[in-house]
């Protein structure tokens, strides 16, 4: 218990991040992610 | 067997970035080939500054992925990305740079190379130590968001025109083993090249110039230091203020004044140079000592200098 106090805004901070997580799932970022990750990045590599 | 064991106990740290830079970059196909992984870890982050477009990397940077959705048609937040930062930030802080991040390993292995004078700053470091903040919001995240193309779609300012962590591990393995891609070189790749080639030559000079300086990533982990579940804490019983711990620390920290300092990367330096054992961890279940005035009073020792 006292060390859930001691961090209570990491674990509050935890949630809210799950809570981001499942809704950027949800709205479809997580694909966007993935279709640029798979391609190779022009503009990373220095090309575009 | 033995002596193995004693190596990976005395350069715990080093081995971990090694083992971690492997794990997150195991596709070794992809550095014959010339390819990237297109499995479905893809989707997922990895802590550290790793270009997705690294032949062997697994993940993707979360850099690279903010800015890819910030610079999207149809997203101008990101939900899954800050989620994945603030999650990282709430329970590492900066432990990512120091133990996790492979451009952070890069900077330490650099550093080791002995030089004429070793730097413990760059001139200009008060100001310096704030341009990655400068990076993070203008680079990461206002240019892509703004500067848009006709059909709406902008631009990864930071990895086109500044990560070196792209040219070295995506664009150079990617361009020497593809000749299609090669065909393709031209100014910005010089432009690249050019800072990557400062970045590491300073890295021998001084100590990881683009942690401390530059990097979007570091900046945001740098604003949980203070409140992650990993973090430094000073136990004020032991603590003499001997200054031992910023003399260890090679990012001139005063830890025994702001152990949760933005700027520390948790290495763990100071935690081995304090002779006392004041600089102890928040996951340590060390008990608080006794005041120090009644130990060295005990010892007949002389109270040290505050700073």
């Amino acid at each position: 218990m006292a060390f859930w106090k001691r961090n209570l805004a990491a674990l509050l901070l935890l949630l809210l991040a799950i809570v981001l997580i499942a809704a950027g799932i949800l709205t479809g970022e997580a694909e966007i992610v993935f279709r640029k990750a798979v391609n190779i990045c022009m503009e990373c590599i220095g090309l575009g | 067997m033995g002596k193995l064991w004693l190596s990976v106990r005395r350069h715990l740290r080093t081995w971990v970035q090694l083992c971690f830079t492997a794990l997150t970059n195991g596709y070794l196909m992809g550095f014959v080939k010339g390819k990237i992984w297109k499995g479905q870890t893809k989707a997922l982050c990895v802590p550290g500054l790793n270009c997705y477009s690294c032949p062997g990397a697994l993940g993707s940077c979360p850099i690279g992925s903010l800015q890819a959705v910030l610079a999207s048609r149809d997203h101008k937040v990101s939900f899954y990305v800050v989620g994945f930062l603030l999650l990282t930030g709430a329970v590492f802080g900066r432990f990512v740079c120091g133990w996790l991040c492979p451009f952070g390993l890069l900077q330490d292995l650099l550093y080791k190379i002995p030089f004429v004078k070793k730097l413990r700053r760059l001139p200009g470091d008060r100001w310096l130590k704030y341009l990655k903040y400068v990076i993070l919001t203008g680079f990461v995240i206002i240019l892509p968001l703004t500067v848009l193309d006709i059909v709406g779609q902008g631009q990864p300012w930071f990895c086109k025109y500044i990560c070196p962590s792209g040219t070295l591990f995506a664009g150079i393995p990617l361009i020497a083993s593809n000749p299609l891609l090669r065909s393709a070189l031209g100014w910005l790749f010089a432009w690249k090249t050019v800072v990557l080639v400062a970045l590491l030559f300073l890295s021998v000079l001084v100590y990881r110039p683009f942690c401390r300086y530059l990097c979007p990533l570091g900046a945001v982990y740098g604003l949980f230091n203070p409140i992650a579940f990993y973090r430094f804490k000073i136990d004020e019983g032991k603590c003499t203020k001997c200054g031992l711990c910023q003399k260890a620390c090679k990012l001139d920290i005063p830890v025994y004044r702001k152990p949760n300092s933005p700027e520390c990367i948790r290495c763990g330096d100071c935690k081995k140079a304090c002779p006392h054992g004041a600089v102890c961890s928040s996951l340590s279940k060390k008990r608080p000592s006794a005041p120090v005035d009644d130990r060295t009073k005990e010892k007949g020792e002389e109270t040290p200098h505050a700073d």
